[in-house]
C-alpha cells in the first residue's frame, strides 16, 4: 500500500540552484526531487506526490511570512479525497546546515499544527535548529553532511514506517533526537541492582549510561557593560571569513580548522583588492564587492576618528563559520580571548554571516 | 558473628479462632489482635482489621506504613542471633492522620504493578485514635501499633523451621581480596519533622549526626519509618527492613566488590544543616577508604540538594558516586526532573517520574478511613471520573518510585 | 566563539543575521544585521544610504556594548 508524502527541500536539494538562489520563494513541484527521488528508489512503497522548495535565506529572513506562504501553498494538497490524502510530510535531511535546519524546523512545526498528517524531518544533532525544535517536532538522526544521505534517508523511512503503524519509538533504537520528555518504563532489573552495577563500572573506568542527564545550563553571565566606548580599545572578530586577498592562511571554506590573525594597521577600509571572503556558506558576491559589508571597517574607522570609539585594536581575527564544529569554535574562541586579553582589548564586535 | 534470617514462606492467610501458623497459612483472630493493640495503647479508640490478597478488587487508602512481621528468636545483642520472618506478609496501617494522607495500594488492576504490596498478603489495620489526641501522639500511636501488630503475628513463626535461611555476617569478619573495589552505601534518612521523620533504633533521625554502622546491625530492625507524605517515594518500614541496596552489596561481597560499610546520615531542613551533615558524611566515607558509593535518599525537593551536595563533595574527593532518585518531570514529562543539579552527578539511576498519570478503575472494596473516594484529599492532583475511576499521579501509590531502588520502574528520555 | 570570549570577561556584541542561532549558542548582546551575505550592507540601496545604514548598525553595536544587561538581549 503506497504511502503518499509531501517533501520540503531547500533550493539546493530541490535542484534549483546554489547560494545565489537562496532567496527563492516557495514553489510547488510535482513529484519528487533530489533526495526525494532517492527515497522513492530505496522504498517503492513511498510516493512523493509533491515537493515544496524554498530558499534558505527566504525562510531565514522572514520566517513568519515565509511559513504562512508555505501553508497556503500547501493547503490545496491537503484538500483531497481520503485515498489521495498525503499521510506524511517530510523535510530535509538538513544535516548540519543551520539555515536549512531552521527552515525545516519552522515549516514542520507549522505543518504539524495545521494539517493532519505525520511530520518528520532529519538533522545532525549539532544543528542549531535541534535545540529550537526538537520538543515540537520529530527530528530523525542524520549524518553531518551529504555523504551520509543514504543512511540518513534509510533512518528517516524507518521512523516513518513505525509511526505510520502506530508503533512506539525510542531514540536509540529508532535513530531520532530525544525530545526532552521523560517516559516511565519497567526495567528488567531493580533500581538497586542497576545502581550497584553502575558503580562497579564507574570504578573500573568502564562505560556506563546515566539514566538521567543533568540539565546543562551553559550560559555565560553577561560581561559588564562598557561605561564609555570612547575610552576603550575595541577589537574585531569575524566568522564571516573576511581574509586578506589570496587567503594566505588557506582558511577552509567549510569546517575550518583554524583562524587567522590579520593586521588592520593603516587600513581605513577594506576593498576587493585587499580583502576577500573565504566563507563557502553564503553568496560571496556582495562581500567580494565590498568586504565592509561583512567586516564594517570603514565605519569603525569613521567612528574612531569621530571619537565614539577609543581606538581599534590593530589586529583582527577571522575564521569561517560554515559547519564549524562546536569544539573548534570553542577552541578558537578561547585562543582568541587569550590574545585579546594580552593585547589589552576591552570590548569586542563579533560579526557573523 | 552476624545475623541469621530465617524466611518462612507464607502462602495464604485467613481469620480464625486462634492466631497461629497452620502450615504455611497464617491464621489471625482479629478480635484478639484488636483487643491486644487497644489494651497496650490507651490513645487508640479502635482498630479494625482486614485481610487483602493479590488479585482482589480491593483498594487500600490513607496508608501510614507497611511493616514486615519479624521476631527475634535468639541473640542478646543487636545484629547477632536469629530472626524469623513471615515472608510475603505485610502489616499495613492506615487511618486519618493530621495533614494530607496519600498512599494507595490496589490489589489488582493497572495500579497493582506499581507497588510491591499488591503481591503480599496484607493484614490491614484501620486505626482510629481518641478525639483530641495531639498530632505527635497520634502519629506515634499509629506507628507503634503497626510495629506491635507485626511483632504479634510474627510470634506465630517463632518455633517454625524456616524455608530459607540467610546469614548476614559481620563484614569485618570476612576476608576479602584487596583487589576488589571498596564500595560503601550512604543511606540518607528523612528527618524533617512531624510525618517526615525516621527512627534509628528508636532515635529520631533529626538528632543523629552521620555515623558508620555495620549493615548486619541495620537488618536487625534498625530503621522505622515515620514518614507519611508522598506515597511513591516513602521508604516504608518494610522497605528499610528489606533494603535492596544492602542486599545487593551483600550478594556481591567477596565476589565483585568489597562492601566496606554503611554511613547513615539525615536530611536536615536547613542548608547549613545539610552542608554540615554532608561534610561529616564525606569524612566518614573517606575513613572507610571507599572508592565508590551508592547514595540513596528519601523524598523529593530539598533532599535533592542533599544528594547533590554529597555527590559534588565526594566526586571532588575522588570517590565515585552513583545516586538513586525519582523524578518530578510533570505529567507530560517535560519539566525539570530534580530540584537541584550538579555537573558531577553523571551517574544517576532513575526510579521513575512520579508525576506520570494513571487511571485506576473502581474497586469493589475500599479499606481505610474513607468509604467515599470523593473525599480523598491529597497534595497531588487527582480526579474522580464519572464511572468511579480515579485518575491520579503515580505519586499517590505506595512504593511506586521507591528510592532505595526496590522496584523496577525507571524513566528514559524519548 | 562569542561565549568563550565573554567567559574570559570581555564584553562582546554578536552582530548576526540569524538571531535564533545566536541565542541558542548563548550570546548575551545580540545585534540583528541585514542579511547573511551582507550583514552590514544592502546592495539594493544607493551607496550613500548603504554606508549610512552600516554606520547606524555599528553605532547600535557600540550601544549594546555600553548597555548593562542581566540576560540575553537582542538590541
Amino acid at each position: 500500500m503506497t504511502v503518499k508524502a509531501i517533501h520540503y527541500l531547500n533550493q539546493f536539494f530541490g535542484g534549483i540552484g546554489g547560494e545565489e538562489k537562496s532567496g527563492l520563494k516557495p514553489a510547488l513541484l510535482q513529484g519528487s526531487r533530489g533526495p526525494g527521488k532517492l527515497l522513492e528508489r530505496l522504498f517503492p512503497d513511498l510516493e512523493i506526490v509533491t515537493t515544496i522548495v524554498a530558499g534558505d535565506n527566504y525562510l531565514a529572513q522572514n520566517t513568519e511570512t515565509a511559513v504562512k506562504e508555505i501553508l497556503s501553498v500547501l493547503t490545496p494538497c491537503f484538500e483531497k479525497e481520503a485515498a489521495e490524502m498525503p499521510q506524511l510530510f517530510l523535510a530535509g535531511p538538513g544535516f548540519n546546515a543551520g539555515r536549512y535546519g531552521l527552515a525545516c524546523g519552522a515549516v514542520c512545526k507549522a505543518v504539524q499544527e495545521h494539517f493532519d498528517c505525520l511530520v518528520l524531518t532529519s538533522m545532525f544533532p549539532d544543528n542549531p535548529a535541534v535545540q529550537e525544535y526538537r520538543r515540537d517536532i520529530l527530528i530523525g538522526l542524520a549524518g553531518e553532511d551529504v555523504t551520509s544521505m543514504e543512511e540518513s534517508l534509510r533512518r528517516m523511512w524507518g521512523l516513518a514506517t513505525k509511526l505510520l503503524q502506530g508503533k512506539a519509538i525510542l531514540p536509540d533504537e529508532d535513530h531520532y533526537i530525544p525530545q526532552g520528555r521523560r517516559q516511565n518504563f519497567f526495567h528488567s532489573r531493580t533500581g538497586a541492582q542497576r545502581a550497584v552495577s553502575m558503580l562497579l563500572k564507574k570504578i573500573a573506568g568502564e562505560p556506563y549510561k546515566t539514566e538521567y542527564e543533568m540539565p546543562v545550563f551553559d550560559r555565560v553571565a553577561p560581561a559588564p557593560a562598557i561605561p564609555d566606548m570612547s575610552r576603550v580599545k575595541l577589537a574585531l572578530v569575524t566568522s564571516g571569513g573576511i581574509v586578506p586577498r589570496g587567503n594566505p592562511d588557506r582558511i577552509a571554506a567549510a569546517n575550518a580548522q583554524k583562524f587567522g590573525i590579520y593586521s588592520l594597521k593603516g587600513l581605513l577600509t577594506l576593498t576587493p583588492e585587499t580583502h576577500q571572503t573565504a566563507h563557502g556558506g553564503y553568496d560571496p558576491t556582495f562581500a567580494m564587492e565590498d568586504p565592509n559589508r561583512v567586516l564594517p571597517l570603514d565605519m569603525i574607522r569613521e567612528l574612531e576618528a569621530e571619537g565614539d570609539i577609543g581606538c581599534l585594536h590593530e589586529l583582527y581575527y577571522a575564521t569561517v563559520g560554515n559547519a564549524t564544529s562546536v569544539a573548534n569554535a570553542r577552541n578558537f574562541g578561547k585562543a582568541i580571548a587569550q590574545e585579546l586579553l594580552a593585547a589589552g582589548v576591552q570590548a569586542v564586535l563579533l560579526t557573523s554571516t | 558473628m552476624g545475623l541469621e534470617v530465617g524466611n518462612i514462606l507464607i502462602e495464604n492467610a485467613r481469620f480464625g479462632r486462634r492466631t497461629r501458623l497452620d502450615g504455611r497459612c497464617l491464621v489471625v483472630n482479629p478480635t484478639d489482635l484488636g483487643e491486644f493493640l487497644c489494651r497496650r495503647d490507651a490513645r487508640l479508640k479502635k482498630v479494625d482489621i482486614f485481610l487483602a490478597r493479590q488479585g482482589e478488587s480491593t483498594r487500600i487508602l490513607c496508608i501510614k506504613d507497611v511493616v514486615e512481621p519479624r521476631c527475634k528468636v535468639s541473640g542478646e545483642t543487636i545484629g547477632e542471633g536469629r530472626i524469623q520472618v513471615l515472608k510475603q506478609v505485610a502489616v499495613i496501617t492506615c487511618g486519618k492522620i493530621v495533614g494530607y494522607q496519600e498512599g494507595i495500594i490496589d490489589m489488582s488492576g493497572p495500579g497493582a504493578q506499581y507497588t510491591p504490596f499488591s503481591q503480599t498478603i496484607n493484614l490491614v489495620l484501620e486505626i482510629e485514635v481518641k478525639k483530641d489526641t495531639p498530632p505527635h501522639q497520634h502519629e506515634e500511636a499509629a506507628r507503634a501499633t503497626g510495629l506491635a501488630a507485626a511483632a504479634y503475628i510474627a510470634e506465630t513463626g517463632r518455633d517454625v523451621e524456616p524455608d530459607r535461611l540467610y546469614s548476614f555476617a559481620d563484614l569485618e569478619s570476612l576476608a576479602v581480596s584487596s583487589e576488589l573495589p571498596r564500595t560503601a552505601y550512604l543511606y540518607l534518612l528523612l528527618s524533617q519533622g512531624l510525618l517526615h521523620d525516621t527512627y534509628v533504633f528508636g532515635v529520631d533521625a533529626k538528632r543523629i549526626t552521620p555515623y558508620i554502622i555495620a549493615p548486619h546491625l541495620l537488618l536487625d530492625g534498625g530503621i522505622v519509618s515515620g514518614n507519611c507524605v508522598s506515597a511513591c517515594d516513602k521508604n516504608t518500614t518494610y522497605h528499610h527492613q528489606n533494603n535492596p541496596i544492602i542486599a545487593e552489596f551483600y550478594r556481591k561481597h567477596g565476589k565483585e566488590l568489597n562492601f566496606v560499610g554503611v554511613v547513615l546520615s539525615n536530611e536536615p531542613a536547613r542548608l547549613a544543616g545539610k552542608e554540615a551533615s554532608a561534610a561529616k558524611a564525606i569524612e566518614l566515607i573517606k575513613n572507610l577508604k571507599a572508592q565508590g558509593v551508592v547514595i540513596s535518599k528519601e523524598g523529593f525537593g530539598n533532599p535533592d540538594a542533599d544528594q547533590m551536595i554529597l555527590t559534588r563533595g565526594l566526586e571532588q574527593a575522588g570517590i565515585k558516586v552513583v545516586s538513586i532518585t525519582d523524578e518530578y518531570a510533570g505529567p507530560d514529562g517535560l519539566s525539570q526532573s530534580l530540584a537541584d543539579a550538579t555537573p558531577e552527578a553523571e551517574a544517576v539511576v532513575s526510579v521513575g517520574n512520579a508525576n506520570e498519570r494513571i487511571v485506576l478503575p473502581p474497586m469493589e472494596r475500599l479499606l481505610g478511613p474513607l468509604k467515599d473516594l470523593s473525599h480523598l484529599a491529597g497534595a497531588y492532583p487527582q480526579s474522580l471520573l464519572e464511572d468511579g475511576s480515579l485518575e491520579i499521579e503515580l505519586q499517590g501509590i505506595i512504593g511506586a518510585t521507591n528510592e532505595l531502588g526496590f522496584h523496577t520502574l525507571s524513566s528514559r528520555e524519548v | 566563539m562569542v561565549k568563550e570570549i565573554e567567559r574570559a570577561g570581555l564584553p562582546v556584541v554578536h552582530a548576526c543575521s540569524i538571531v535564533t542561532i545566536s541565542k541558542t549558542v548563548g550570546a548575551n548582546r545580540i545585534v540583528p544585521t541585514i542579511a547573511i551575505p551582507h550583514p552590514f550592507g544592502d546592495p539594493d540601496l544607493e551607496k550613500q544610504k548603504e554606508i549610512q545604514l552600516r554606520k547606524e548598525l555599528v553605532k547600535k553595536a557600540l550601544r549594546a556594548l555600553m548597555s548593562p544587561i542581566e540576560e540575553q538581549t537582542v538590541f
